[in-house]
């Protein structure tokens, strides 16, 4: 396979992972490792740059479409997204340090409780009537729209959320993954943020997280040109079609095929991780 | 009413920048797409070797010299890596603009910490 061939099946080849990615809401970048690594052989720190690289594209072209329905919390996404991205830097430096089969077998492991957290069905809990004092202070309370007007929510657990988020944004840049499902879980579950909020907010804070982790692999030769170029163009085409079919689909069925594939993969990465043959 | 009047306005400066984020996202699939069609006008026939990590060499990975070899096309990858450059900007201009939009609300406390963030942002891009 020469490098024109190469580039035509790795762009085809995330353009797929970025259709189901947005179809299903689970996102391309889950994927995009195991596959380039797995398929097509390529050492997973390449794979890591590339991928991060286009979950900055996907995130940061959807946002414009989120922030238009009212539902983006930003000081709450601003706030944490100081964690975010010292968190980034941390996974930055861990991936030069620890070895690539350790690597492998972690993102088997978050793949696998990603998956199983975005299979859970979400209702929303009652709202806490109580404001938290921090949150409070920090101006991190506010509303938004439902059928029944605008409505107020007060942020809970300050801290264990920031705490969260120094997580995911470490795993975001070690794993070159968006790590959506760690955001969520920390603004939906631990501060009690709406669903629709959680998930508008965490998109929000993607792009801004994987910049930070994307920089310094930058600098650090992580981020090959050749092998960016088709991944990012790809995961970034599938994803716009993504969007514009999910209105008239019903994702159901899709959305556990998705899961089973994600739920092979993560498998795959742990036993080849073991293995010592990434 | 003055919360209401702040709220509307963030979210008028809000649609703006997500305005802003998808010229970014589109200017940088553009250099990023050029780049493509010449780097492999040039080297299409030959092997890839993505199987061994060897690092990016400076002219992709050194900030001025992604510059100066993209812009003159010594190195056509280097085309590629300016407008990956560019992706990377481009939410780091968000945070930007969500720091003067706090700082016009008069919101000390969101001006620091957006210039936190904002900080941590630059060191990763130009700590080499």
């Amino acid at each position: 396979m020469n490098i024109l061939e190469f580039t035509l099946v790795v762009g085809t080849v995330s353009s797929l992972a970025g259709f189901l990615g947005a179809l299903t809401g689970l996102g391309g970048g889950t994927v995009l490792v195991p596959i380039l690594t797995l398929m097509f052989g390529i050492d997973i720190r390449y794979a890591i740059g590339a991928s991060l690289i286009s979950v900055i594209a996907t995130s940061s072209g959807a946002a414009a479409a989120y922030v238009k329905e009212g539902f983006t919390n930003i000081r709450v996404g601003m706030f944490l997204e100081v964690a975010t991205t010292v968190g980034a830097l941390i996974g930055a430096f861990l991936a030069t340090k620890l070895p690539t089969s350790l690597i492998a077998i972690v993102f088997g492991i978050v793949l696998l409780i990603s998956s199983y957290l975005s299979s859970r069905s979400h209702l929303d809990k009652p709202i806490d009537r109580v404001p938290d004092p921090m949150a409070t202070r920090l101006r991190l309370n506010g509303s938004y729209p439902t059928p029944e007007g605008q409505q107020t929510y007060f942020v809970q657990h300050v801290p264990i959320g920031f705490s969260f988020m120094l997580l995911a944004g470490t795993l975001s840049s070690l794993l070159g993954i968006g790590s959506g499902a760690v955001k969520v879980l920390a603004m939906d579950q631990a501060m009690r943020l709406p669903f629709k909020v959680s998930t508008t907010t965490s998109n929000f804070m993607i792009g801004v997280t994987a910049a930070a982790g994307a920089g310094v692999y930058l600098n650090r030769g992580y981020i090959d040109p050749g092998l960016a170029m088709p991944v990012m163009l790809g995961v970034l085409l599938g994803s716009v079609l993504g969007a514009r079919t999910l209105v008239h689909t019903n994702p159901k069925v899709l959305r556990k095929v998705f899961s089973v594939i994600i739920l092979l993969l993560a498998i795959q990465m742990i036993v080849n991780g073991i293995t010592g043959r990434i | 009413m003055a919360r209401a009047q702040q709220q509307w306005t963030e979210h008028k400066f809000e649609q703006w920048l997500g305005k802003l984020l998808r010229g970014g996202v589109l200017l940088s699939a553009g250099i990023v797409a050029v780049g493509g069609v010449l780097y492999l006008m040039r080297h299409g026939m030959e092997l890839p070797s993505y199987q061994v990590f060897r690092g990016e060499p400076s002219a992709f990975r050194v900030l001025p010299e992604i510059i100066e070899t993209g812009l003159t096309l010594q190195r056509r990858r280097s085309l590629i890596q300016i407008g990956l450059l560019v992706l990377v900007a481009t939410p780091i201009l968000r945070v930007a603009f969500s720091g003067y939009m706090f700082a016009k609300q008069g919101d000390r406390t969101y001006v620091i910490i957006t210039f936190i963030v904002l900080t941590i942002l630059l060191y990763s891009l130009f700590q080499a």
